[in-house]
């Protein structure tokens, strides 16, 4: 007995739409185990990390504050992603972006306008972008694996910025803390609600939503996009340059992430630190592949890997459970989301065999 | 499948030469299941010594399937295999070859680094003396007429001797079945004629042969007996030597082909629709093949080809004129008069020009995508108002998805289905019509109809032919010499990524484009003169 994966003559619609719920009920059912193992009771457990962040207003705008960059950052994968270009970067772009923005309030503390926080999100933009044009750059013009050079990037711009706070940036009032100052009233993302800290990270994330859903389905771009992920060769059989689709891929994502950073330091931080994000950048990788590298599907995403982080904490409150247990659940998250996704195009059976392996024909 | 009545059971067999040889490997009953579909259905097939067994069938009738059973790499869900009397169960390739039964396949299956030593090592069991192997490879390949250098690297060899390392790998092994796929889609006439020479001298010293070929005059020609395949069934066995290559053909796709209604051009005094004036490129990979100065017109209202063998710079070609690649200079690539060398594919497009590369899948179509979205593909630059401002228009995708559909017979399970689930002819038909609706004034169709059952085939070349005499330039990249013949008004062959000049097909022969294939260009001449003389 052993079992067969069977290729399917085409994608599977249903499994298309099912298999994230698979791997979400597969990550809970592995996660109750993991409970079990560290000595909890494992209904409790779930409890205290799906459910009980949900009940009060003050965690629902925690959750909003933290599902924004995912949501900014995941969509921009997307795209990434289905064009092939595996930008595993999106933290470095994410830190970038947050010190080009930060530029204005550090540096220039004395220009005090409201032309500063539009002036700040457009350079967080660029800087992220920018950057994000390095592997691009090294991709097009050497064929050099972006996978390594985007990931390697990361750690120059953690580096970096943790350089800068406490070195150049350091806040002159600071007490030498690593901190850099703190930013003036024309330089803080305001909140969107009175009830609470959501800022308007949150608002830029429904927005590139809602237009990266558009680009996708409807324009011949978000076509272009998706050709050159599936058949390269097909690509510039219709005329659409491999090179030109990397860059833009690369400037989108490393925009949306620059984006996300510079949201969260004007937003929820209002300073910068030597650690920008709790890994929002890495993160992200999984909200897209949950989401199906669907803009939609990434909102959703986003907002269930906001709650792991919040979940993670509930439980180092509640239970007294590491911090890594948020690292454990997203990558058990992600292997799942990947093995399900096999189901799309292939259907498992069960065979039973008699003797020798048969070898696969063609 | 449920519509045929013949019995199939057994297959009718027709009157013809007594066979004699001693039953060697007969299947019973053979019957394989892929899902809902009944890829072999009680198929029954006798193989003896010292014959050549054709196995004719269009694509999907069958054919892989039971050579693969054969051959042990399937399991059949049901039948029997016996070998000389005895009712054997196959396996693994491993067993069949135990047993004696040899496979040339259709695709190599070389490594492209290593030397013909090395490869055929790599299929033999156990250790061996690489010094030894070698001797033997030199001895046996000569013995059969198919002389090899043992310590040759494989990328360096062309295909027609990649295909004897399989044959001499296959040899060494000492089979008493040797099963060859589509042996001869690769070979010049003259590699053919040798081949065959050593197909004569193993069936003289007892071997069997199941030979599969979509090629029938040489069935005709060398095939001892045939069995045919429709739908997964034997529907009949004859001798071919009593049958016509069109009586065949009819066997085959269970109705009669229409013959194909070729008007000798009238316009090959037209102009220059489609010109190529000293094109150079160099090569642009390991494997890939640099052309050199070529030149090439083709005039309104005329069907040129382009013969040779895979490989000599086909698809290079294709990508220099479709503008996948862009030349070095403007002038290179002409249509109607415009310099479009330095210009993008879609800019040729607009200019006239369609593209029909070898590849369906992958190439000339996205696998995933729907067939509307595969129109848009290679339509949205060409004022067909697919694309407004940006914006897809998928409705009149699906209309023109549609209208192709029952222009040009595409037939398919369920309306506009994902690229990758229609067959093989149905895609051809697709990819081939999907340009032909634009009504282009120059079309460059590389393969058109590589892997495409005879009906389908038939109605594509009617199409190019009927393309021409409207007044368009059409250029055929084709392996397929009957093919070539059939649809051509002139004929030029590429060899080593250069291009002979273009002669009208009446004065060609099968001889003299097969020395041009070979690249002697120069006993070509000869040939041409009546003096034939056998290649080299």
């Amino acid at each position: 007995m052993r079992l067969e994966l069977q290729k399917r003559p085409e994608r599977s619609a249903l499994y298309a739409l099912l298999s994230p719920f698979i791997a979400i009920a597969l990550t809970v059912a592995f996660g109750a185990v993991l409970f079990a193992f560290l000595g909890k009771d494992p209904v409790e457990a779930l409890y205290v990390y799906f459910i009980s962040p949900l009940t009060s207003t003050w965690s629902l705008h925690e959750l909003a504050v933290k599902a924004a960059p995912l949501i900014l950052i995941g969509v921009g994968l997307s795209v990434c992603y289905l064009s092939s270009n595996w930008n595993i970067g999106a933290e470095g772009q994410l830190v970038m972006g947050a010190i080009v923005g930060s530029t204005l309030p550090i540096v220039f503390p004395d220009f005090q306008s409201p032309v500063v926080l539009p002036l700040m999100m457009i350079m967080g933009m660029a800087g992220g972008a920018a950057y994000g044009a390095i592997p691009a750059f090294l991709k097009t013009r050497f064929g050099t694996n972006e996978i390594l050079t985007s990931l390697m990037l990361v750690y120059v711009a953690q580096l970096f910025v943790d350089w800068l706070v406490r070195g150049p940036w350091r806040n002159p009032e600071g007490f030498n803390f690593p901190e850099s100052r703190t930013f003036h009233d024309y330089a803080i993302l305001p909140e969107v609600l009175a009830s609470g800290r959501t800022h308007y990270g949150a608002v830029f994330a429904l927005v590139a939503v809602v237009a990266l859903a558009i680009l996708l389905s409807r324009t011949l771009k978000g076509f272009e996009i998706r050709i050159a992920g599936q058949a390269p060769r097909a690509g510039r059989f219709g005329g659409f340059s491999a090179s030109r689709m990397t860059f833009f891929a690369f400037l989108l994502s490393g925009a949306l992430a620059g984006l996300a950073g510079i949201s969260e330091v004007s937003g929820a931080v209002q300073q910068l630190r030597p650690v920008v994000s709790p890994g929002y950048g890495f993160t992200a990788i999984i909200v897209a592949f949950l989401g199906r590298l669907n803009p939609i599907g990434v909102l959703f995403a986003g907002l269930l890997l906001g709650l792991s982080y919040l979940g993670g904490e509930e439980a180092q409150i509640v239970l007294g459970l590491s911090d890594k247990i948020t690292r454990v659940f997203q990558g058990m998250l992600l292997f799942f989301v990947l093995a399900c996704d096999t189901l799309i195009l292939y259907r498992i059976r069960l065979v039973r065999t008699r003797g020798a392996v048969a070898v696969a024909g063609e | 499948m449920g519509r045929d009545t013949e019995s199939s059971k057994s297959g009718e067999t027709a009157a013809g030469r007594l066979r004699t040889g001693d039953l060697l490997l007969q299947a019973h009953g053979i019957t394989k299941r892929f899902g809902d579909i009944l890829a072999n259905d009680k198929v029954s097939i006798d193989l003896r010594a010292g014959e050549i067994h054709a196995l004719l069938g269009e694509n999907g009738a069958g054919k892989s399937t039971l050579v693969k059973i054969l051959y042990g790499a399937l399991e059949p869900n049901g039948g029997t295999l016996s070998w000389n009397g005895q009712q054997v169960a196959i396996s693994s390739p491993a067993e069949a070859r135990k047993l004696g039964i040899g496979m040339v396949f259709q695709h190599f299956s070389l490594f492209e680094a290593l030397t013909v030593t090395e490869n055929i090592a790599l299929a033999l069991p156990g250790r061996l003396s690489l010094r030894d192997l070698a001797d033997k490879i030199r001895r046996v390949s000569a013995d059969y007429g198919l002389p090899l250098d043992p310590g040759a690297i494989v990328a360096d060899l062309p295909v027609g001797i990649r295909q004897r390392i399989e044959i001499v790998r296959c040899l060494l092994q000492e089979p008493k079945l040797i099963i060859m796929d589509e042996p001869t889609s690769v070979l010049t006439p003259q590699e053919s004629d040798q081949l065959f020479e050593t197909l004569k001298r193993l069936t003289d010293e007892g071997c069997a042969i199941l030979y599969i070929s979509h090629r029938l005059e040489e069935v005709q020609r060398i095939c001892h007996h045939a069995t045919i395949m429709r739908h997964g069934k034997v529907v009949m066995e004859c001798d071919p030597a009593l049958e016509t290559p069109a009586s065949l053909a009819r066997m085959m796709v269970g109705a009669d082909i229409k013959d194909i209604t070729r008007e000798a051009s009238s316009a090959t005094e037209g102009e220059d629709r489609l010109a190529i004036v000293d094109l150079s490129a160099p090569a642009d990979g390991p494997f890939s093949v640099p052309l050199k100065s070529i030149h090439l017109q083709v005039k309104a209202g005329e069907v040129v080809a382009i013969a040779g063998i895979a490989g000599n710079g086909q698809g290079e070609l294709f990508d220099v004129i479709s503008g996948e690649r862009l030349s070095d200079r403007a002038d290179a690539v002409l249509i109607d008069g415009a310099p479009v060398g330095r210009k993008g594919i879609n800019a040729r497009r607009r200019a006239g020009a369609a593209y029909v590369p070898e590849e369906r899948l992958g190439h000339g179509a996205v696998p995933g995508l729907k067939l509307s979205e595969n129109i848009i593909l290679t339509r949205h630059a060409t004022r067909d108002g697919l694309v407004l401002s940006g914006f897809l228009d998928r409705g009149k995708a699906e209309e023109l998805e549609k209208k192709l559909k029952a222009d040009f017979d595409v037939r398919m399970s369920h309306d506009n289905p994902e690229a990758r689930s229609l067959s093989g002819g149905n895609l051809q038909k697709f990819v081939v019509g999907r340009e032909l609706d634009r009504n282009p004034g120059v079309l460059v169709i590389n393969q058109p109809t590589w892997g495409v059952d005879a009906g389908a085939a038939a109605s594509i070349r009617q199409q190019l032919i009927d393309l021409a005499r409207a007044g368009s330039a059409v250029l055929v990249i084709s392996q397929d010499l009957d093919e070539i013949f059939e649809i051509a008004d002139r004929i030029a062959v590429i060899s080593r990524g250069e291009l002979s000049a273009a002669e009208a097909a009446e004065k060609m022969t099968r001889e003299r484009i097969g020395l041009l294939m070979g690249g002697h260009a120069g006993e070509a001449g000869k040939a041409a003169e009546g003096r034939a003389t056998h290649a080299a």
